[in-house]
């Protein structure tokens, strides 16, 4: 655990009461079996705004505390041991998009806002099965001083329930290219744009976004014209490490959860913790969590710092929660036995969180890749 | 806030002092040269090296944190940091090494009586006494409590028989910190911890050779051999907790050697790769697979470096020891030797060379660095032991019945 500040201190150990008082794993279960309208609950996500969590990033003057990165992280890790459903990240996705690129008109426009829980937003990147920032081609022309936006997203997180939405679009070269890519904010409710509900395994809340002649005027740019996809990798980059933290809290409930059942479970007349064979694996998994949370806080930190290397701290925060978090998720089910296949268990529950969230904004593979390249090899 | 700055500014005027003091007496000739390594391995320094080593021996800065009684340097642990910052600034590197420094000093300072530790201590610092380690036996390895050298009393002495082995070193040492049974009826509480001259008459070592054609380490025999009551640290029978105060510093000092990475001589591992392998027209190297998990473990490598530095910072401010360091010896080994088997098969036949000229010497110091390195996961307490301990300890699971 990160050196912590007297007020980080005290935010996490109130996001830890509240998820165990009003966010335990059953408040998923009853997202998810209730058809909630977004796959979240509405109620909590406004206590979550009334705690301040979404003006955690947020400067004073926008209404937020200003706190950072690695503030959020330690927020994200505690909702996310309870797989606590809420579009807290969708929306500090979308705010990190605004304080990067956005300027004073749409900063106060939305940044109020989203401190409030007043407004949603969200990030639409990718178009088809995987994540490929370079691969954009949603075509944004020019039309009369503004833009229309045709094309698809897919999978975008929270893009249902979402009141703006960070929309990269072609604005020029070919899908591939690096340049030409800009971003646009779009509302939700936007004439032409028309949001399909996904059902996922995680039972949270996904839409696949059809966007036919939406206009958007000249003060949707958010950034320049064609210079969006350097700015993308650093919204990206936040995401990423974002919900790397969300994952490193999950992954570490899911062992805390298994650890537990090895301390009570009795075969062949003793616990099976006793047993070497997965004494060990339990061990590999202790050390896979210790050295995911180095990777994670450093990245966060890191996005603090502004410091040189952010995209690689990122990119291996990312992937090393993701091999981690699948190891754990695996091992979860695995060491409990039959119980663990069961709807009534929780393992379940984490194991399919667990795939959604590594293949979001790019999983392991993609950011070895990246790394490498990053590396310059 | 005010003493803070006080204290900021203090370490400043140290590092100014430290910074004078190397530059007259570093000499410049060493700039990047192991000489504790090569000390370790048997060699005794000359010239420069020598010179380095009663500079650093006589300031008692190769042991910084010892206290100046017995010679240390009585620094702070931030002066020693800054000690170290500006050493590793010009690359000068600490004279002053091996087991006496890394693991036995420590123990001796806290549980020796006066007499042994101005006896012993002072000559640690200056480099004069070199230490090997009497722990393991035949039969005695990861389960060290079996060990049976006997230590009888004699009245004014103890009359030690029986047999060490891999005792690294023991061929340069001048004396041996071991394990020996006072007490056959009691396991661990049956074991005292003494210390052992090794020019006494009785004592006869061989030389083991390794996989990888060194000879670094012996076996020890020891027929009627005469220790003197007062080499006795700690009480009778009650060497165990003293034995394994000493493995702490072993394996706090280990890491499996993965915390080297960034500071590994030579041409980077990627840079290895494009040389060998060569890249395609984006400048990626050309064996896709390799370029996975070259990638794989220099990521795996930084996720180790950064929990180093984590453990370090968390264990300076007062949250208490970080349970991150019981993972530290496995994830280092992992990375050494992961680090090893990449570079031999980047290099290809040209990794598989043992000696002469068809090779660079890069390409043998490859090949053996890749078999002398599988011991990190032997020596120190194996990775088995160790995640029987992590098990145990941290999680706390229950022994097999
Ligand atoms: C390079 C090198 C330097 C060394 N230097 C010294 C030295 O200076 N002084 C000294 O005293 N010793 C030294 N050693 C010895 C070292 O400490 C022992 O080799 C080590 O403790 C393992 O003991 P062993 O070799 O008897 O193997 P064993 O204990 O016989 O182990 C054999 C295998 O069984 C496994 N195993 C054993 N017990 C368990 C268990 N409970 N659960 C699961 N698996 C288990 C081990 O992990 C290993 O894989 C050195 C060793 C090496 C390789």
């Amino acid at each position: 655990m990160a050196v912590l500040t007297e007020e980080q201190t005290m935010l996490r150990d109130a996001a830890k009461s509240w998820v165990a008082e009003k966010s335990p794993v059953t408040a998923l279960r009853k997202v998810r079996d209730s058809g909630a309208d977004h796959a979240f609950d509405p109620a909590a996500w406004r206590e979550i705004a009334e705690m301040g969590w979404a003006g955690i990033l947020i400067p004073e003057n926008y209404g937020g505390s200003g706190l950072g990165y690695l503030t959020l992280g330690l927020v994200l890790e505690e909702t996310g041991r309870t797989l606590t459903a809420s579009p807290l990240l969708s929306t500090a996705v979308a705010t990190s998009a605004l304080l990067l690129a956005g300027n004073d008109t749409q900063k106060e426009t939305w940044l109020p806002k989203f401190a409030e829980g007043k407004a949603i937003g969200t990030i639409a990147v990718d178009e088809g099965a995987h994540h490929a920032p370079e691969k954009i081609s949603l075509k944004a022309t020019k039309d009369g001083s503004g833009y229309k936006l045709s094309g698809k997203k897919s999978f975008v997180a929270d893009g249902s329930a979402a009141d703006l939405i960070v929309v990269a679009a072609r604005t020029g070269g070919k899908p591939g290219d690096a340049n030409g890519v800009t971003l646009f904010l779009v509302p939700g409710n936007a004439a032409g744009l028309t949001r399909e509900k996904l059902k996922t395994v995680d039972s949270r809340g996904h839409a696949n976004l059809a966007f036919k002649d939406v206009s958007v005027g000249a003060d949707a740019v958010l950034g320049s014209v064609d210079q969006g996809g350097a700015v993308l990798e650093s919204i990206l980059d936040r995401a990423r490490a974002a919900i790397a933290a969300e994952m490193l809290g999950a992954a570490a409930q899911s062992f805390d959860v298994t650890l537990d059942y090895l301390k009570t479970r009795v075969q062949f007349g003793q616990v099976i913790g006793t047993f070497q064979a997965l004494q060990h694996r339990a061990a590999k998994m202790f050390t896979d969590l210790e050295l995911t949370r180095s990777c994670v806080e450093a990245a966060l930190n890191a996005i603090d710092k502004n410091a040189n290397d952010v995209a690689a701290l990122c990119s291996l925060a990312k992937a090393h929660a993701s091999d981690t978090w699948h190891l754990v998720s695996n091992e979860m089910v695995q060491m409990h036995g039959g119980i663990g296949m069961t709807d009534a268990h929780d393992a379940g529950l984490y194991l399919k969180r667990a795939r959604v969230a590594e293949a979001a904004f790019g999983g392991a593979s993609y950011h070895r890749d990246r790394y490498a390249r990053l590396m310059g090899y | 806030m005010a003493a803070l700055e006080a204290r900021e500014s203090e370490l400043e005027s140290f590092r100014g002092e430290a910074r004078d003091w190397l530059a007259k007496n570093f000499p410049p000739s060493l700039k990047d040269v192991d000489v504790a390594m090569q000390v370790t391995g048997g060699w005794k320094p000359t010239g420069d090296a020598k010179l380095w080593a009663e500079r650093m021996g006589a300031k008692g800065w190769g042991t910084p944190t010892w206290p100046k009684q017995y010679g240390g340097g009585g620094l702070s642990k931030e002066q020693a940091r800054v000690l170290l910052q500006e050493m590793g600034r010009i690359g000068a590197r600490s004279p002053i090494g091996g087991m006496g420094v890394m693991m036995f000093g420590p123990t001796l300072l806290e549980y020796g009586n006066e007499e042994q530790k101005s006896q012993h201590i002072p000559k640690i610092v200056t480099g004069e006494i070199r230490w090997c380690q009497g722990y393991s036996e035949p039969n005695a390895g990861s389960d060290l409590a079996a060990l049976q050298t006997r230590a009888e009393d004699k009245g004014d002495h103890f009359l030690v028989n029986g047999q060490k082995i891999w005792t690294s070193g023991a061929q340069y040492a001048d004396w041996c910190f071991c394990l020996v049974r006072t007490d056959k009826t009691r396991k661990h509480e049956g074991i005292s911890f003494v210390l052992i001259d090794m020019r006494t008459p009785g004592i006869e070592v061989r030389l083991i050779k390794l996989i990888s054609g060194n000879s670094p380490f012996c076996e020890t025999f020891f027929t009627d051999v005469k220790v003197p009551k007062e080499n006795l640290v700690g009480p009778l029978n009650g060497g165990w907790t003293i034995g394994k105060r000493l493995l702490q510093f072993e394996r706090a000092g280990l890491g499996g050697g993965g915390g080297s990475q960034g500071r590994m001589e030579g041409r980077s591992l990627e840079q290895m790769a494009k040389d060998y392998v060569g890249t395609d027209e984006r400048g990626r190297l050309a064996d896709t697979d390799l370029r996975g998990r070259v990638t794989q473990h220099l990521m795996e490598a930084r996720a180790f470096t950064l929990t180093l530095q984590r453990a370090q910072a968390e264990s300076k401010s007062n949250q208490g020891p970080s349970a991150a360091t019981s993972i530290m010896k496995n994830a280092g080994a992992k990375v050494a030797q992961d680090r090893a088997e990449l570079t031999l098969e980047i290099m290809g036949h040209q990794g598989m060379g043992w000696e002469g000229d068809a090779f660079t010497p890069e390409e043998i110091v490859a090949a053996r660095t890749w078999l002398g390195g599988k011991a990190v996961t032997i020596y120190g307490g194996s990775s088995e032991i160790q995640n029987n301990i992590i098990a145990k300890r941290i999680l706390g699971l229950l022994d097999h019945q």
